[in-house]
């Protein structure tokens, strides 16, 4: 057990979770503002693969990560525009949008560098560094925990101001109203599909940050479906945190942990890896079914604005 | 503004009816076909190629040398196969208002339930073996729709994050009772050991070869496609003939006056979502029964999604079902050529275009404003 509980645990938690707090975060601007956002898992694969295909050409990883978001956001583009102007079903668009990134990257890679869906190999330089906060020599603990890619920090900054842009602010307060009751908005005179807009395109930036995350920070390539479902834990995590960006953060944090423990449990402890790696799942519908407290969507969650 | 024909004869309502189910699931398909031209073209490859490829691969009647071949048409409709049952259970949950994200570990379980019984009681003779390990495949699909279907009716919680989430949970499941219970001790592939010889289901080469016709016992194709066939007539029966799959229709079209009407809202999602997963848990006959005679893990390429496709394309309806699944069954067998014979294409452009069909379809109003000035038959709004 020692060689499960130490503080690499903490660290490698947080590793874990960083992904899964900035797709969560994107996921609560899209839905706080009623638009169903099930296609965080493909919003995370173009920003995976954008970043590991722009870094390859341009050797320079901070610029893969902001083609990463530029990427990010023509998905969301899309997403909104499908389901924002011509009103298609949020759900199934989403859907679609997942699988248009399950084959894109894949088709994309064979052109490219004609392998079946993964990028070359970078070197570790032109990967996303960590931040040199402690000399991992003379304090190996801390160096382990803090010093982290910078996406980490960024992280948990976006956690602290996602609170303060969602119940601080004027701009808040609108995504919350359109998400909550529309026709109400919309008569004290606010562009629902505006804000709608601008939720979805937010969503899909930092769930593509979260993607590049993965590509050129936690790892040094883009494998075919590298995301492994991230996005629906993000998904799950924003449901288990009552779509609240504090919550959220929390539940990132919980099923890092569980991830973390899974990957270190693998072949000594007799507990089977597959039901921790189950426990996000479970617990998102134990919390659904509002057995441990309820989880209420945004009133107007799924629903697309017509004007009268 | 052209003025609306008078229509009152049968053919013509016919051909209204025809036009309005058909138009915008073909000009989408259309139009995901330019996209998909366009991006072939940007990849460096011509469209033209490519396109020949697929469809003389998935529906050509000769081979290279010109000699008749089953093959392309026997893979195509048995990747066909499949694609009708999930395409037939998300239309059926769309028809009660639900969509079904979970077809995908629906067919998982029903595929180990089917390896489960071909493998514990293979004692029994086959005329046994065969309609239990088919009832299990179903029964288990059912049991995994059912869950999301129960906690709506019970607690309102909505059935897509639901299925979502036990698909997850279907994948864990099965590859914990793969890994630790039924595989072959030192197999190196997670699959379980095969299942009883008497618990095969015939493939067409054994049912055709006694009456002279040369189909070959390779091509996988078996009685399934027959029971996917059988299933989308039953589901239209059950739909449109029976008061359950009526009152189903009502639920879906307007719950709130099905349950004033006496219609037990709770009850019908429960019942078409566990009719739902038990068409999704079939694909496990296919794949176990027909085809590998064994359980292997991860065998879907996205059955249970492409089953969504399916069934937006098919306009929910059991025909349009079978239809769309032999498009996208003839592009999952023709994407093998292109990914073979040509240099920078592969087959992932297949989940490409059915993306984009997708997306297309959930947009019809992109092309409905444009149609209805020149097809006054699709002004009525007809969703899902």
């Amino acid at each position: 057990m020692r060689n499960i509980f130490n503080y690499t645990l903490i660290a490698s938690t947080i590793r874990l979770s960083t992904p899964l707090i900035l797709a969560a975060l994107g996921g609560l601007y899209s839905e706080r503002a009623g638009v169903i956002n099930i296609a965080l898992e493909g919003m995370m694969l173009a920003g995976a693969f954008t970043a590991a295909v722009v870094t390859v050409f341009t050797h320079n990883p901070w610029i893969g990560l902001l083609s990463a978001v530029a990427a990010g956001l023509l998905v969301a583009a899309l997403h909104a525009m499908a389901t924002i102007k011509y009103r298609a079903d949020q759900v199934v668009s989403g859907t679609a949008i997942n699988i248009l990134f399950l084959g894109v990257p894949a088709l994309l890679s064979g052109a490219l560098f004609e392998s079946t869906g993964a990028t070359p190999q970078l070197p570790r330089d032109q990967t996303l560094p960590d931040a040199p906060i402690f000399n991992p020599q003379t304090s190996p603990a801390l160096a382990s925990i803090f010093n982290q890619k910078p996406l980490v920090y960024l992280a948990f900054i976006l956690v602290a101001m996602t609170v303060y842009v969602i119940y601080r602010t004027r701009f808040g307060l609108r995504l919350r109203a359109v998400g909550e009751n529309p026709e109400a908005a919309d008569t004290a005179g606010v562009g629902v599909n505006r804000m709608r807009y601008a939720g979805v395109l937010i969503s899909g930036a930092l769930a593509a940050l979260g993607g590049a995350y993965l590509s050129i920070g936690q790892n040094s390539l883009f494998t075919r479906n590298m995301t492994a479902g991230r996005g629906f834990i993000a998904l799950a995590a924003l449901i288990f945190g009552k779509w609240h960006p504090v919550g959220a953060m929390l539940a990132c944090l919980f099923f890092g942990l569980a991830e973390a423990v899974a990957i270190r449990m693998q072949g000594t402890v007799n507990i089977p890896n597959q039901f921790i790696q189950m426990i996000p799942y479970i617990l998102t519908m134990v919390v659904l079914a509002g057995l441990i407290g309820r989880a209420t969507p945004p009133k107007a969650l799924g629903v697309a604005y017509a004007k009268e | 503004m052209p003025r609306p024909l008078v229509c009152s004869s049968l053919v013509c309502q016919v051909m209204k009816t025809l036009i309005r189910e058909l138009l915008l699931p073909l000009i989408a398909v259309a139009a995901a076909f330019v996209i998909g031209g366009v991006i072939v073209l940007a990849i460096g490859d011509s469209p033209v190629k490519v396109y020949r490829l697929l469809i003389s691969s998935a529906f050509g009647l000769f081979d290279a040398l010109g000699n008749f071949t089953f093959d392309n048409w026997g893979y195509t409709l048995f990747q066909t196969t499949p694609l009708i049952f999930t395409g037939l259970a998300v239309a059926l949950a769309f028809k009660c208002g639900l969509l079904n994200i979970g077809a995908e570990g629906q067919l998982y379980v029903g595929a180990f339930a089917a390896a489960w019984v071909g493998i514990t009681f293979a004692a029994f003779p086959g005329v046994v073996l065969i309609p239990m390990a088919m009832l299990a495949a179903m029964l288990a699909g059912a049991v995994w729709g059912a869950v999301p279907g129960l906690l709506k009716a019970r607690f309102g919680s909505h059935e897509v994050i639901n299925t979502i989430m036990m698909n997850f949970i279907a994948v864990g499941l099965v590859s914990y009772l793969t890994q630790n219970f039924y595989k072959a001790p030192g197999d190196p592939i997670m699959q379980t050991v095969p299942i009883a010889s008497q618990s095969h289901i015939a493939r067409f080469g054994s049912l055709l070869n006694p009456l002279g016709v040369n189909f070959p016992q390779r091509i996988p194709l078996n009685i399934s496609f027959l029971l996917a066939l059988v299933a989308a007539f039953l589901v239209w029966v059950f739909l449109w003939r029976t008061k359950w799959g009526y009152e189903i229709r009502a639920v879906g079209s307007n719950p709130s006056a099905a349950e004033y009407g006496g219609i037990s809202v709770r009850k019908q999602i429960v019942l078409a979502m566990a009719l739902s997963g038990a068409l999704a848990g079939m694909v496990g006959v296919n794949e176990v029964l027909g085809y590998r005679y064994r359980y292997y893990h991860d065998f879907s390429p996205g059955y249970g999604f492409a089953g969504i496709a399916v069934a937006l394309l098919g306009r929910s309806h059991p025909a349009g079902v079978v239809l769309a699944a032999l498009l996208f069954g003839a592009l999952n067998r023709g994407g093998l050529f292109v990914d073979i014979f040509t240099d920078k294409v592969s087959k992932d452009l297949v989940q490409v275009l059915q993306a984009i069909i997708i997306l297309f379809v959930a947009m019809e109003m992109l092309f409905r404003g444009q149609l209805t000035r020149f097809f006054p038959a699709l002004a009525k709004k007809n969703a899902l």
